[in-house]
This record gives structure tokens, C-alpha cells and sequence, in this order.
């Protein structure tokens, strides 16, 4: 009882209760989203100017900026939002460790396991402080991505000044495509992760208010305990002397 | 000779931006009303939308983004390695002929008389008498294998030559510690560089493409080119420089491109 007393007032002493996205990691969440919006919205009308593949020219309602030139202005402004957004969320990350308890390790069991899972619908978001193997991947993946879209938009913008790194993906050209490839694969992964925030709404609720409190272990996770059931024999709340007591529940149920 | 002409282009003039904005814009408005679509709702398609077309162009937005591409301008000048040289390639990849752009189409070119053409001197330089294009051709040459970076994307290997112009600056006493150098041309374009891109050794007053005088649509008799910039920066038919520490927005740079536009 004693402890239950100390356990409530507890968050008013000790500093908020750690939760599993905590504000700052949001923040820079939301910045993302919006220079990310920005920076592909305008990439496609500078792209329209000279398209790489033929068949593929963005429409005008869907690009960011009427004429070429407001195109070009968004994208050099939202580059600053992307980068050092992306530089603070990267610090972040690491000097938290977030990073190691969030992305790593990634085990190729883990991996096959995920994916049979996935295959036979068996998939389950109910834990939402833990990141299953694909979910690792996808995260890390479009971190490197995001890294590489940026050192590929340097190479694009300063080709000269830059002309060592240039020099290591190639030509200018062969620049804009890896650029484009990048963006392609960060627009095939928030079609991913939008779509799936969607059909868990509560990991977008998560990304909003901070979503569930993390314990001092972060392996552990925070179930819920188990309500007052009379009957919930299977949980394991019942360890080995429950056993013989199968009187237990009556008296409760007609005081 | 036989000269590619060029499929759409943001070097084509354009309506004057402002009415053509009010018609689409009504058009655009009325489309959705007729369908219903959207009306209501902010969803994500309306707010693209919304960027996309009305919020570039309202003044308190176009003059934060114009202050952003004045501070990258600041950042570029801060990154510019003076002799830092770019790329260089050999004749065989070069080339021919060089490839059109303008704010017209090629078909609109005035070429110029080289007989009576002369370039004007301005602002701070000490020797102001004009040149003509035969005292031009008699300046030592320098020739440059380099690639030409479009804004639009597209690039090509280009073989140029004719005077080096920090060697030029010099000749007729030009301050070098002024801020920029400013080129009015002949089809009224105008453009200004930075004094330091001026003064980089891969930086000409090109009279030659690929050995021959330059032909009429690629700045004959004589055009910028340099390293270090982007194509629009690469003034063509020059009739003027102006050494000066005065900036004064140029052609692109007034219609919202970024000035510096170093590459």
C-alpha cells in the first residue's frame, strides 16, 4: 500500500515520466514532415524543367511553386528546415540513445520472423515502444537515404566547389538521378508509414501526445495490469500457489 | 549550321505573372466549386494547392523567400574556393555546336555587327576608352574545356576561349576590390558577378567556341564564361562592363532567381 502511495506521488518530484516519444523527438518529427513536403513538392517542378524520364512530368497542381523560380526559392529554403532539423534529430539520437535501443540490433531471424508474420497477418502492433526487424529496416533506411539525398542535393548545388564528393557518385547527371532515386524512395516509404500510421491510428496519436509511459527498463513494456476480472485465470498474474485455490473467486462474487 | 533548337524553356518570356495568376487561380477556384471537392476541408491536395499556386506569390511569402536566397547568396560567397578549379574535359568530348539558350527563342536572335560593335567601359575602372572587336582578338587567349550547368538541369561539355578577364580587369586598371562586375548586353539582358568569381582563373570573356568565332546565337562577338556559375549567369553579347560596388539586380536575379547562382 505504502509503495502504491509513493509510486503516485512520485511524478511530482521526479522529473515526467519518460514516454515513448518524447517532446523533442516530435518536434523535430513535425518540422520533418513539413520540409520534407516542401522539399519534394518544389524538387518535382525543378525536376519538370528537365525531366529525367520522359513519361513522368508532375503535374501543376501537385508541385510546390507556379513558375520555375518560386520552385527553386522553396526548395533552397526548405533544404535549411531539412538539414538541420535532420542534424538536430541525428545528435539527438545518438547522444540519447535512442538510436541503439530504438533501431539496433537488427538480426536476420528477427527479420525472417517479421516477415512470416507480416505474411500470415499475424502482425501485431499492440506494443508500440518496440520496433520489429522491418520496422527497423524502414527507419534506418530512410535515414541513410535522407543522408544521402543531402549529399547528393550538395553535390547538385555546389558541383564545382564540391567537386571531390561530386567526383564520387559521377556526373552531374548521374547525380540528378541518384537524387531523384532518393526521393523516390523516401516518397515509396511515407506512403508506407502514412499508410500504417493510419491503420494504427494509435501510433499517430503517439506522435502527437508522446504516447505510452516507458518504464525504467526500456525492454520492458508498459501492459497494462490486468482490471479487477474475477475470471482472467490464464494470466500469468496467478503464479504456482494459485493452483489449488479454485474456491477463490466465489466469495467475491456474492459478498 | 545546323543549331538544336530547344524544347520549352524557362528562359521563354512569360505573361506578366500577376494577371495571368488572377485568371488561372479563378479558373482554378471555380473548378473546385463545381465539383465540390475540397470545399471545407483542408486536405492535403488543397493545401498543395495552396503552395503551389497563391502562396509563392503573395508578397509577405515571396519576400521571406527572396530574404532566404539573399542569405544563401551570403553562404554561396562564404563556400566560393577562389582557386578551386573546376573540371576540365578533352576536345573530343565537346560539344557541337554549343547548345541554345536565351529568354527568346533562337529564331528571335539580333545578331550583332561585329564591325561597329565596340564595348563600353564603366564605374571604377581607370582606362574607360572602348574596345573594339579586332583589339579584342589580339589579347592573349585562354581556353576552357568546361561543363555549362543549367538551373533547368541539363548540362553539356562546352570549348570556349578568349580573353582571361581578371588579366582584362587588370589591363584597363579596374578596381579589383570593388563588389561586382556588372555586364549590360546587347539584347538587354544584363547580369552581375561577384568580384571573386570575376577574378578566378577559369573566368573569360569568350570570343571562340571550339576554335571558331563565336556563331551569332551563342554571343557573338563576345559573351562571359565561367567556371564557377550557373548558365544564366554567362552573359551573352556583351556591349558593357561596369566595375562596381553598388548592387543592382539583373535580368533573372529581379524575377526571383537566385543571384549568385554559383555552382
Amino acid at each position: 500500500m505504502s509503495t502504491l502511495a509513493v509510486k503516485s506521488r512520485a511524478p511530482e518530484i521526479a522529473p515526467k515520466p519518460a514516454r515513448l516519444h518524447p517532446l523533442p523527438l516530435r518536434i523535430m518529427h513535425w518540422i520533418n514532415a513539413v520540409a520534407v513536403f516542401i522539399m519534394i513538392g518544389s524538387g518535382w517542378k525543378i525536376y519538370n524543367d528537365d525531366v529525367i524520364l520522359g513519361w513522368l512530368h508532375f503535374p501543376d497542381w501537385i508541385v510546390i511553386g507556379k513558375w520555375a523560380q518560386y520552385g527553386l526559392q522553396w526548395h533552397f529554403f526548405g533544404m535549411w528546415i531539412f538539414v538541420l532539423n535532420g542534424i538536430a534529430y541525428l545528435g539527438y539520437s545518438i547522444a540519447t540513445g535512442r538510436f541503439r535501443q530504438k533501431l539496433f540490433p537488427i538480426t536476420l531471424r528477427e527479420l525472417f520472423a517479421t516477415v512470416g508474420d507480416a505474411l500470415r497477418f499475424r502482425l501485431t502492433h499492440d506494443d508500440l515502444t518496440v520496433y520489429n526487424a522491418v520496422q527497423k529496416i524502414l527507419y534506418l533506411g530512410v535515414i541513410l537515404v535522407g543522408i544521402l539525398i543531402v549529399m547528393t542535393g550538395l553535390c547538385l548545388w555546389k558541383p564545382v566547389q564540391f567537386s571531390e564528393l561530386a567526383a564520387l557518385f559521377g556526373n552531374f547527371q548521374i547525380i540528378r538521378i541518384v537524387h531523384f532515386l532518393c526521393m523516390a524512395a523516401i516518397v515509396g516509404f511515407i506512403a508506407v508509414h502514412v499508410t500504417l500510421a493510419l491503420l494504427v491510428p494509435q501510433s499517430l496519436v503517439a506522435m502527437i501526445t508522446g504516447g505510452p509511459v516507458l518504464h525504467a527498463k526500456p525492454a520492458l513494456v508498459a501492459r497494462p495490469v490486468p482490471a479487477v476480472d474475477p475470471v482472467p485465470a490464464v494470466e500469468p498474474a496467478a503464479p504456482v500457489p494459485a493452483q489449488p485455490t479454485p474456491i477463490e473467486p466465489t466469495p467475491d462474487s456474492n459478498p | 549550321m545546323s543549331i538544336r533548337p530547344r524544347t520549352p524553356s524557362l528562359f521563354r518570356p512569360h505573361q506578366p505573372i500577376d494577371q495571368n495568376v488572377l485568371k488561372e487561380n479563378r479558373k482554378l477556384i471555380e473548378a473546385i466549386d463545381r465539383r465540390g471537392v475540397l470545399r471545407g476541408t483542408l486536405t492535403l491536395g488543397a493545401l498543395t494547392l495552396l503552395t503551389g499556386c497563391d502562396v509563392s506569390e503573395e508578397p509577405a511569402v515571396q519576400s521571406a523567400l527572396r530574404a532566404v536566397s539573399a542569405w544563401n547568396d551570403g553562404v554561396q560567397s562564404l563556400l566560393f574556393r577562389k582557386n578551386h578549379l573546376a573540371p576540365t574535359f578533352s576536345p573530343s568530348q565537346v560539344v557541337k555546336p554549343a547548345r541554345f539558350n536565351a529568354y527568346y527563342d533562337i529564331a528571335d536572335v539580333r545578331p550583332v555587327d561585329g564591325a561597329s560593335w565596340k564595348l563600353e567601359l564603366a564605374g571604377r575602372i581607370a582606362d574607360k576608352r572602348p574596345w573594339t572587336a579586332q583589339q579584342i582578338y589580339q589579347l592573349p587567349e585562354q581556353e576552357l574545356i568546361i561543363k555549362h550547368i543549367c538551373v533547368e538541369g541539363w548540362d553539356y561539355i562546352g570549348q570556349w576561349s578568349g580573353p582571361n578577364l581578371r588579366a582584362f580587369l587588370e589591363r584597363v586598371g579596374a578596381d579589383l576590390s570593388a563588389k561586382y562586375v556588372y555586364f549590360i548586353c546587347n539584347d538587354d539582358y544584363t547580369e552581375s558577378i561577384d568580384m571573386a568569381t570575376a577574378l578566378h582563373p577559369q573566368t573569360i570573356l569568350a570570343t571562340k567556341y571550339a576554335g571558331e568565332k563565336l556563331a551569332d546565337p551563342f554571343g557573338f562577338p563576345m559573351r562571359l564564361r565561367t567556371s564557377t556559375k550557373l548558365g544564366y549567369k554567362n552573359a551573352k553579347w556583351i556591349k558593357a562592363i561596369e566595375v562596381t560596388n553598388d548592387f543592382r539586380e539583373t535580368f533573372w536575379s529581379k524575377q526571383g532567381f537566385n543571384w549568385f547562382a554559383g555552382i
